[in-house]
């Protein structure tokens, strides 16, 4: 029965790691539902992108409040994990502190500078933690941030701190265990943090301490894992899409939109007087549809924009529409794409391939008025932190309005009436373009 | 004032150093072809050659594209493209942030590839080669304050241009607190200009007209047309336009150059 922990340690494991590869093959499935854009130009480009936005934070600290609380608990988070690998080794062989006897006082330095992480991040993520329910900022209490939402980024945050202070009383019962000299608990580590927390176990027996040990290290270590499985129901996603979402993300000016090419194949086979305007079209040929309806009418690098967004809101906190109270939110856009991608895919998954199911992006998420209030300016993909695009879905959806369904504003479809007729929005003639040079 | 064709060079043999593209709104709005006279002024006087496309001129298609008819869009910017094409054309220089996006960012894409400027760079470029110069005088020490174009700063990352011909006319320049990369829409972008905004609590115009009296200007200084009207109308609503002006910067340095 001695290897029952391990056993039970390997199965909690595995399907763990199960669980989270199937979750992980869900979000690809769905993201590569999305229809095919180019992104493999400027590779250098793109890596140093991903290297100094992702992995550098570099747009964080345009806010420095919220940045460098971020920083605080991406360093934590990253280099905590390095303490997975001792406790994942240590859970499958049954051995306590497994780098300790190879790495001296080293190890000291890294148990200690694992606990002053924890520390600040402990501290950080209560700071975040009263900006979102105490000082009540405002970009967390738009409409888009009642129900899952609000509770999706408290429950992260709850979630940090229970495995810190497991990680810690953990350490805290491991020290005071190392002081009375019980052989299961050699000296090892440093606890600058949790000798500070030791005193309020120091009452117990040692079998209540190895019990609190042991349980800390347990609960920790599950906790881990859960959250590993939560992310794929989660916000928190961004912890991995970030990478690939700025790696991805456009590199044109951003006032260049995407060009339609069906529409230029179809304008120059309009203009080209050699074309025979009765020239059958091809048998198999299907009329492709005009920008965006629903989720499948976007690329795929939108697509991963909304599993990416992490519902900052600092898209909308800029977006002028928004600050003049409009229904727009460029990140309500974004996690409505999402909503109705994980719609789709959970009928997928039901009824093995996707069915109209009478539902989609458009009308049913995100209605006209969102759509027309857009000014186009750009603040919020200039904003986001890790190259979100919400924009970009906008004038799909717009395209879609006119194009499919002559569903413009009346006023808009007047100033297109005026360019078609006059070349000016304006219904003005275009023999009198150059009276302003001869006035005075 | 005498403003010469493409196609009156052209039946002359004569081909011009750069095309100006006036845009609809420098041709039509009675607020803009002020900017475009001042701008004309200032080519005039550091005799850069150049000429207009007159009456073969037609939207970039921009609103267009911004309101989903993409259909739309690509005729007007063929029809353009071929006219410019057929001339050979070469350099644009335009007033408008809007038509200057499309011509550089989405004409390529059909055909069309030239080097396109925003009238504040391509001033910029004339100052340099000391071709043109702005004495200091008439705006000496007036607060200015510049409201950056989403289409010039955030879309092509033109921030500068425009700050560097205010500093040159001595003036001082006061920042809003959201400008450059930061800064607010004035509200006409997208197709906006044209249609009523939808249900809010407030025009972005007079949120953007806000922030800019926040620095007590004498001035606002714009760089598109459409910025220039909703500001403009931004500081009526707030019953100011005694005391502020809003002006483009051609028309501040045509005014600077008494010309």
């Amino acid at each position: 029965m001695a290897f029952l922990p391990n056993i039970i340690f390997a199965i909690i494991l595995f399907s763990a790691l199960y669980f989270f590869r199937r979750n992980i093959f869900y979000v690809k499935r769905n993201i590569q539902l999305g229809k095919s854009i180019d992104r493999s130009d400027q590779s250098s480009k793109r890596w140093s992108n991903m290297f100094r936005i992702a992995l550098g934070q570099s747009k964080m600290v345009n806010r420095p409040i919220a940045g460098i609380l971020h920083i605080i608990v991406y360093i934590g988070f990253i280099v905590i994990n390095i303490e997975l690998i001792e406790i994942v080794l240590d859970g499958l062989l049954g051995t306590h502190r497994i780098f300790a006897p190879f790495m001296g006082k080293a190890y000291n330095v890294l148990i200690a500078t694992f606990e002053i992480l924890a520390a600040l991040v402990l501290v950080s993520v209560i700071l975040f933690w009263l900006r979102r329910n105490i000082l009540k900022i405002k970009r967390f209490w738009k409409a888009e941030m009642k129900g899952w939402p609000k509770n999706d980024a408290n429950y992260i945050l709850y979630f940090e701190i229970v495995l810190m202070t497991l990680f810690l009383s953990m350490n805290a019962t491991d020290l005071l265990l190392q002081q009375i000299g019980d052989p299961d608990y050699p000296q090892a580590g440093m606890f600058p943090v949790s000798q500070f927390l030791a005193p309020l176990f120091s009452s117990f027996s040692v079998t209540s301490l190895v019990l609190f040990e042991r349980s800390f290290w347990w609960l920790h270590i599950s906790g881990i894992l859960i959250f590993l499985n939560y992310l794929y129901y989660s916000k928190h996603l961004h912890i991995l899409l970030a990478f690939p979402n700025t790696y991805f993300q456009n590199l044109n000016p951003k006032g260049a939109f995407k060009n339609n090419e069906t529409v230029t194949k179809e304008v120059k086979l309009m203009l080209d007087p050699a074309a025979d305007p009765y020239a059958a079209p091809a048998e198999d040929s299907v009329p492709e549809k005009f920008g965006a309806s629903d989720v499948t009418d976007l690329n795929w690098v939108q697509l991963m924009n909304a599993y990416t967004c992490t519902e900052c809101g600092r898209c909308t906190d800029e977006c002028p529409a928004n600050q003049t109270g409009k229904l727009l939110s460029p990140r309500k856009i974004m996690m409505d794409t999402r909503d109705r991608l994980e719609e789709v895919g959970n009928n997928i998954n039901n009824k093995g391939k996707h069915q109209a199911d009478g539902k989609q992006l458009l009308d049913d998420y995100i209605t006209k008025e969102e759509l027309w209030a857009c000014t186009s300016c750009n603040a919020c993909v200039e904003t986001c932190p890790i190259g979100i695009d919400p924009l970009s879905i906008i004038m799909d959806m717009r395209q879609y309005l006119v194009m499919e369904q002559s569903a413009a504003p009346s006023d808009l479809n007047n100033m297109m009436t005026n360019i078609e007729n006059n070349g000016a929005p304006w219904p003005f003639n275009n023999q009198d373009r150059m009276l302003w040079a001869i006035e005075n | 004032m005498h403003v010469p064709t493409l196609a009156a060079l052209s039946a002359e043999g004569k081909k011009p150093e750069v095309l100006f593209w006036v845009g609809c709104a420098g041709s039509f709005d009675e607020r803009a072809k002020k900017i475009t006279k001042s701008f004309v002024k200032i080519l005039q006087k550091a005799g850069v050659s150049f000429a207009v496309l007159g009456t073969e001129e037609s939207c970039t298609g921009d609103p267009a594209k911004r309101s989903g008819n993409e259909f739309l869009f690509q005729m007007q910017a063929m029809a353009n493209i071929e006219v410019m094409n057929a001339y050979e054309v070469t350099r644009i220089v335009t007033t408008c942030p809007h038509c200057f996006n499309t011509l550089k960012n989405e004409y390529p894409a059909l055909g069309g590839q030239y080097e396109v400027m925003h009238h504040t760079t391509f001033i910029n470029t004339l100052l340099k080669e000391e071709r043109f110069s702005i004495s200091g005088a008439t705006f000496k020490g007036k607060r200015i304050t510049y409201h950056d174009p989403c289409y010039l700063g955030r879309a092509n990352q033109v921030y500068e241009a425009p700050r560097a011909l205010i500093q040159k006319l001595d003036a001082e320049l006061v920042e809003m607190k959201n400008c450059k990369s930061k800064g607010l829409c004035c509200g006409a972008g997208g197709a906006q200009m044209f249609k009523e905004p939808e249900k809010g609590d407030k025009d972005i115009n007079i949120e953007r007209t806000e922030q800019a009296m926040e620095t007590q200007p004498e001035i606002i200084a714009a760089a598109c047309p459409f910025c220039n009207t909703m500001m403009s109308d931004g500081v009526k609503n707030k019953e100011k336009e005694g005391q502020v002006q809003v002006q483009d910067i051609a028309e501040l340095i045509s005014k600077a150059e008494d010309l």
